[in-house]
């Protein structure tokens, strides 16, 4: 479980953050929504302490983690997976090198045992055989599987997504939903996911953060969403005409 | 005083640096690639260099000597000190800074701008201590080797082509260059080149390091790690002779 309580972010006097509280539970997927640049990325680097808050607390399952240093937040650090918006994969490895990268650092498996769970990851994101071949010789949904991959492959007790199946065809978009569930409910992770994907939404969403410049909007479960009178909401949600015929069934 | 500023930012860059590694196997990894990289990897340029900056030396001090007192031989001493003193260590480590300062600021850029290290730090990575570290040790390591085959072939070089022009014999060359010689020419000349190993890794990262942006701020980093290198290869050679040679 993560709790935000009043978190506040400003970049050069702009607020990009403002007093958001809520409440991320384990074993769910949590969505945040929210247009392009409301700050869900910010957000999501706050909560993994890539990024300082200037206001405002973050709790991971009772213990405190803003405002710990470096050193403090080692312990922390096994329990997070993260996929960024662009993969972010070490250009100057392979594929499989990436995956191994996390288990190198964290754990003492014998090499053996950190290529089966290399090959384990991968299979999960439906790729095989792209073991030696290095990032750049990935297309951008590959790179996105392989990102997912690494941040899986330590078995992290919190998994931060950020827009992971943006830029991938509808039906690997589906698959990497699916994972992403199956993951959350097996372990029993406390997975946040960043979304611009009404199918997703719709699909895998336990409970759902909309943020709107900065600010939590709304919150609520699917069910919720789907009979909301927010008008913002309602704006970004049924944007297209596709998704407001759906809405009117 | 945006200098300030900057100089505060690299002494915070260099003492989280600074910090025992995570795991060693992963750094000697890093040292390994880097080493091979820094020495084998800049050996071609060096050699070219040096050969051609020996011979311009030895033919200049040819032609600049016009008193017929002084012998022909002292064109070895001249040539065989400047090089150690002065062009080995400081052109080299400008010519490398060319090389391995852009090299290492774009790759540091491209990390910090494709969110790379933002997914060390993830990981509990202290990312300017896996990034820089081995790169500032394997400098260290590798530069004092590059600048011994430097002097050694622009001495060469300074052979070469006053014995090629002849403008000096092959013996008085070879009279001059063993004449009068002070080793502790050569270990001010490693003192220097260790510091300039330092200054253009640390300064190159730092660039890198700290870019903001996209492809467009790398190149400019890039740009920046290389200039300001070169300033500060030239301000500690000053600072270094009229310290130590005075
Ligand atoms: N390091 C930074 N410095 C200054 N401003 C920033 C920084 N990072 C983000 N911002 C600003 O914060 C705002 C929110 O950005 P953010 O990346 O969180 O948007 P987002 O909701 O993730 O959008 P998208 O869906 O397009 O990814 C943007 O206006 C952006 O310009
Ligand atoms: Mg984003």
């Amino acid at each position: 479980m993560i709790e935000l309580k009043s978190i506040s972010k400003s970049f050069n006097g702009r607020v990009i953050l403002n007093n958001v509280s809520t409440t991320f539970e384990k074993g769910h997927i949590n969505l945040v929504i929210g247009g392009s640049g409301s700050g869900k990325t910010v957000m999501m680097k706050c909560m993994v302490g890539l990024v300082d808050v200037d206001g405002g607390e973050l709790w991971y399952d009772g213990k405190i983690f803003s405002g710990l240093d470096k050193k403090e937040r080692k312990p922390f650090r096994q329990e997070i997976g993260m996929v960024f918006q662009g993969g972010a994969l070490f250009d100057s490895l392979t594929v499989e090198q990436n995956i191994m990268f996390p288990l190198n650092m964290f754990t003492k498996m014998s090499l053996e045992e950190k290529l089966d769970r290399v090959n384990f990851c991968l299979n999960r994101v439906n790729l095989v055989n792209v073991n030696k071949l290095s990032p750049s010789e990935l297309s951008g949904g590959m790179k996105k599987r392989v990102a997912i991959a690494r941040a899986i492959a330590p078995n992290p007790s919190y998994l931060f997504c950020d827009e992971p199946n943006s830029g991938l065809d509808p039906r690997t978009s589906i698959v990497i939903d699916n994972l992403i569930k199956e993951i959350t409910e097996e372990f029993n992770i406390t997975t946040i996911v960043n979304t611009h994907d009404m199918n997703s939404v719709l699909e895998i969403g336990d409970k759902i953060l909309y943020l709107h410049r900065g600010e939590k909007w709304w919150e609520g479960t699917v069910d919720d969403i789907l009979r909301t009178d927010n008008k913002e909401l309602n704006e970004f949600i049924f944007a297209s005409k596709l998704a407001k015929n759906v809405k009117n069934i | 005083m945006n200098w300030l500023f900057h100089l505060g930012r690299y002494w915070i860059f260099i003492k989280e640096m600074m910090t025992k590694p995570e795991k060693f196997s992963i750094y000697w990894r890093q040292l390994v690639r880097e080493l091979d990289n820094f020495g084998y990897g800049s050996l071609g340029i060096v050699a070219l260099t040096s050969v051609f900056m020996g011979a311009v030396i030895t033919i200049q001090t040819v032609y600049n000597l016009v008193n017929p007192l002084v012998p022909l031989s002292a064109v070895g001493i001249v040539a065989r000190d400047s090089i150690i003193l002065e062009f080995s260590p400081t052109m080299m480590s400008l010519v490398l800074a060319g090389k391995i300062g852009s090299s290492i600021a774009s790759e540091i850029g491209t990390m910090r701008v494709t969110e790379q290290i933002d997914a060390l730090e993830i990981m509990g990575i202290n990312a300017s201590a896996y990034l820089v570290l081995p790169k500032v040790v394997a400098a260290i390591l590798i530069f004092p080797f590059v600048v011994s085959i430097s002097m050694f072939l622009g001495v060469f070089g300074g052979w070469f082509a006053g014995t090629m022009a002849g403008v000096i014999s092959s013996a008085e060359f070879i009279r001059g260059i063993q004449d009068s010689f002070v080793p502790f020419n050569i270990t001010f000349a490693m003192i220097k080149t260790l510091t300039f190993a330092y200054i253009i890794t640390t300064v190159s990262a730092y660039h890198g390091y700290h870019t903001e942006g996209g492809a467009l701020e790398v190149g400019q980093s890039s740009t920046n790690a290389v200039v300001y290198s070169s300033i500060l290869i030239l301000v500690f050679d000053y600072i270094l002779t009229q310290l130590i040679l005075t």
